[in-house]
């Protein structure tokens, strides 16, 4: 009984994914017309975890648009399988969820924004086409989130 | 209309004022008097005999600055003897998050054991004066005679986890060369921490 509910959660729940920051610039140079929206998160980081559900209805709203939410996780990579992955099941998360692969905060927090100080919540927009690449180190509600999208459009 | 005039005079100075970035290395630091968790007060001053300061912003509720609490409590036993006391100022407004406020404070320091001063900074005054963003982050100053200046900024060390058996402790670093008459090698460096919750 448990098995089958292990693994019926599984097949329906999506997997957290690792990803270094070249595999995700790859992605955003491939990405075309694609604006992406990244939110840096935590399951430690209180006031992430509360805005989530903005970037969620923000996902599904735009969902038939050229626009790709992913929310990576800055959890350790320890935390993937006991808290990371419950935490993405139990919020049924549906916007891609991935744990940054990277271990050097020196050189990861710069390359992903040399404006960006390291705190989170914050929020990268990248549209490559536009030459856009833009870092909001603040907590986002669901018509900020929305305006600021627009105002980049 | 002398009133109009003067409004567009200060504009552009309070627009630079909510700009402000804060302190940079080398940056002269004003001395501030805050209240600590046994309800007296403590500045900069407060300390005849340093020979600097580590100034931490951090709080009760952000788990990686709880995470570190235990390295900051080392750091105090290792340094305070030697002129480089910890002062701990709370970055977040108790009005926008809960639990950070004096009493929480108070309880937290007490739980954790704290061995240093932990400071309330009502208005955020002092946290926007420094630059504070996250919790934690820490300010090495060092007495000179051109007054107290900023000599590091940043983390603590390089290892959030405490398991990295190739850490390098940035604050340590920084203090042990600033105790050698030396200016630290590293003097700034970013990390991963919990926002400053702040009107505005």
């Amino acid at each position: 009984m448990v098995v089958l509910q292990t693994l019926l959660l599984s097949a329906h729940a999506q997997q957290v994914r690792l990803a270094t920051l070249d595999q995700l610039e790859q992605r955003f140079a491939a990405g075309r017309d694609t604006t992406y929206i990244i939110n840096f998160w935590a399951t430690w980081c209180g006031p992430c975890v509360q805005e989530l559900p903005h970037f969620e209805r923000f996902g599904k709203t735009l969902q038939h648009t050229p626009v790709k939410v992913l929310l990576v996780s800055l959890d350790a990579r320890s935390k993937l399988k006991n808290e990371v992955m419950p935490f993405v099941q139990k919020a049924k998360l549906k916007n891609e969820v991935l744990l940054l692969n990277e271990t050097d905060q020196q050189q990861y927090i710069d390359r992903i924004s040399p404006q960006w100080s390291g705190s989170i919540p914050a929020t990268l927009f990248i549209n490559k086409r536009k030459q856009l690449r833009r870092l909001e180190e603040k907590e986002f509600t669901y018509d900020q989130l929305l305006a600021l999208y627009n105002s980049l459009k | 209309m002398r009133n109009l005039l003067l409004l567009v005079l200060l504009l552009p100075g309070l627009c630079a004022r909510a700009q402000e970035k804060g302190y940079a290395v080398g940056a002269v630091v004003t001395d501030f008097k805050l209240k600590n968790v046994d309800n007296n007060t403590v500045s900069l001053a407060s300390y005849p005999d340093a020979r600097g300061y580590i100034v931490i912003f951090g709080c009760n509720s952000c788990p990686v600055s709880r995470g570190y609490e235990n390295r900051m409590v080392a750091l105090q036993e290792k340094f305070s003897g030697k002129g480089f006391p910890v002062i701990m100022i709370n970055p977040n407004d108790p009005e926008v998050a809960s639990s950070e406020s004096f009493a929480d404070m108070q309880q937290h320091a007490r739980k954790s054991s704290l061995n240093f001063p932990y400071l309330e900074d009502p208005g955020q005054v002092v946290t926007r004066r420094f630059g504070a963003l996250r919790t934690p982050h820490v300010f090495v100053l060092q007495k000179t005679p051109k007054g107290i200046v900023v000599a590091y900024i940043g983390a603590i060390d390089n290892d959030p986890d405490n398991g990295n058996a190739q850490k390098i402790n940035y604050v340590q670093n920084a203090v042990n060369s600033l105790l050698a008459g030396q200016q630290p090698e590293v003097t700034f460096t970013k990390a991963v921490g919990c926002g400053v919750k702040s009107k505005g």
